[in-house]
């Protein structure tokens, strides 16, 4: 499975609800079968994206990754747009 | 099944009553597929009634329409009463947070009830929303806009409170009124009130 995002969202700093309306913002601009990349320091985006791609159709998450960058958690969230 | 081929019953049913029931049997078919083409078409719906004007319960409504609208969710918030305070332009930016009869607030309500004490918790407050990265309620209202989300101030309270129309945020709907909220609620999947 490629995870070579097509998008990069970067919305750290920013806290709920943002990151969850700006990823259906960016999904929206999405081609079909590209892969955006969610980059979030709210920890809360893990499970809300999740629930947010479960119910979203058309929109498959890849893969849900936990980081430290530049001493600070990241979250990085790769969804999928179907055909 | 069995009793259908018992003896006696078996060719029992005319022409006549078969083609009646083949008629029924389409008739039904028709009608579900109008109720499945209308429920697949037709987003879902979230209308939220929003009647404070409170800082602390400015978010509740806005976070939710917008997130609401992220889902794919047709949402109307109808402001009524101190609501429209959110959809104020000017006031909006200036909401504030009532110390007293909370006792999720620092100072007992002895001391919440002196004057200024309003001003001191809500600057505390708005610290604390700045540091938490949280976004500020007019930018959630502009996100809410920008997402599609019909936020409706009604009219009775606007002439009760006597606000003008250009008080409100570009994009505000005005001119609505219990009638039009109640009617999009019978429609919606959720209804709720703040």
């Amino acid at each position: 499975m490629s995870m070579d995002p097509t998008q990069t969202l970067d919305v750290k700093g920013q806290n709920c609800p943002m990151p969850v309306v700006k990823t259906k913002g960016a999904f929206d601009e999405l081609g079909a079968e590209e892969t955006l990349e969610v980059v979030a320091t709210d920890s809360g985006s893990m499970s809300d994206i999740e629930g947010w791609a479960e119910s979203t159709d058309g929109a498959t998450l890849l893969d849900q990754v936990e980081a430290i960058e530049n001493g600070e958690d990241v979250y990085k969230h790769y969804i999928q747009k179907a055909e | 099944m069995s009793t259908e081929t018992s003896a006696g019953s078996e060719g029992s049913l005319s022409d006549e009553e078969i083609a009646k029931l083949q008629a029924r049997v389409d008739e039904l078919e028709s009608e579900l597929a109008d109720v499945q083409s209308e429920v697949g078409d037709s987003p879902k719906k979230m209308v939220i009634i929003a009647t404070k004007g409170t800082l602390d319960m400015a978010y509740p409504p806005l976070i939710l329409a917008s997130t609401a609208a992220a889902f794919g969710y047709n949402v109307t918030v109808f402001h009524t009463f101190w609501g429209l305070e959110i959809l104020h332009e000017e006031n909006s930016k200036e909401l504030q947070l009532s110390s007293v009869g909370n006792p999720n607030m620092p100072v007992p309500n002895a001391i919440a009830a002196l004057p200024g004490m309003d001003r001191v918790t809500t600057r505390l407050m708005e610290n604390r929303i700045e540091d938490n990265d949280v976004a500020t309620v007019e930018s959630l209202i502009q996100t809410s806009l920008d997402s599609g989300v019909d936020l409706q101030a009604c009219q009775m309270t606007i002439d009760l409170l006597d606000y003008d129309e250009d008080d409100f945020y570009d994009g505000v709907t005005t001119g609505v009124g219990a009638a039009s909220a109640f009617q999009e609620m019978v429609d919606a999947d959720i209804q709720l009130l703040v």
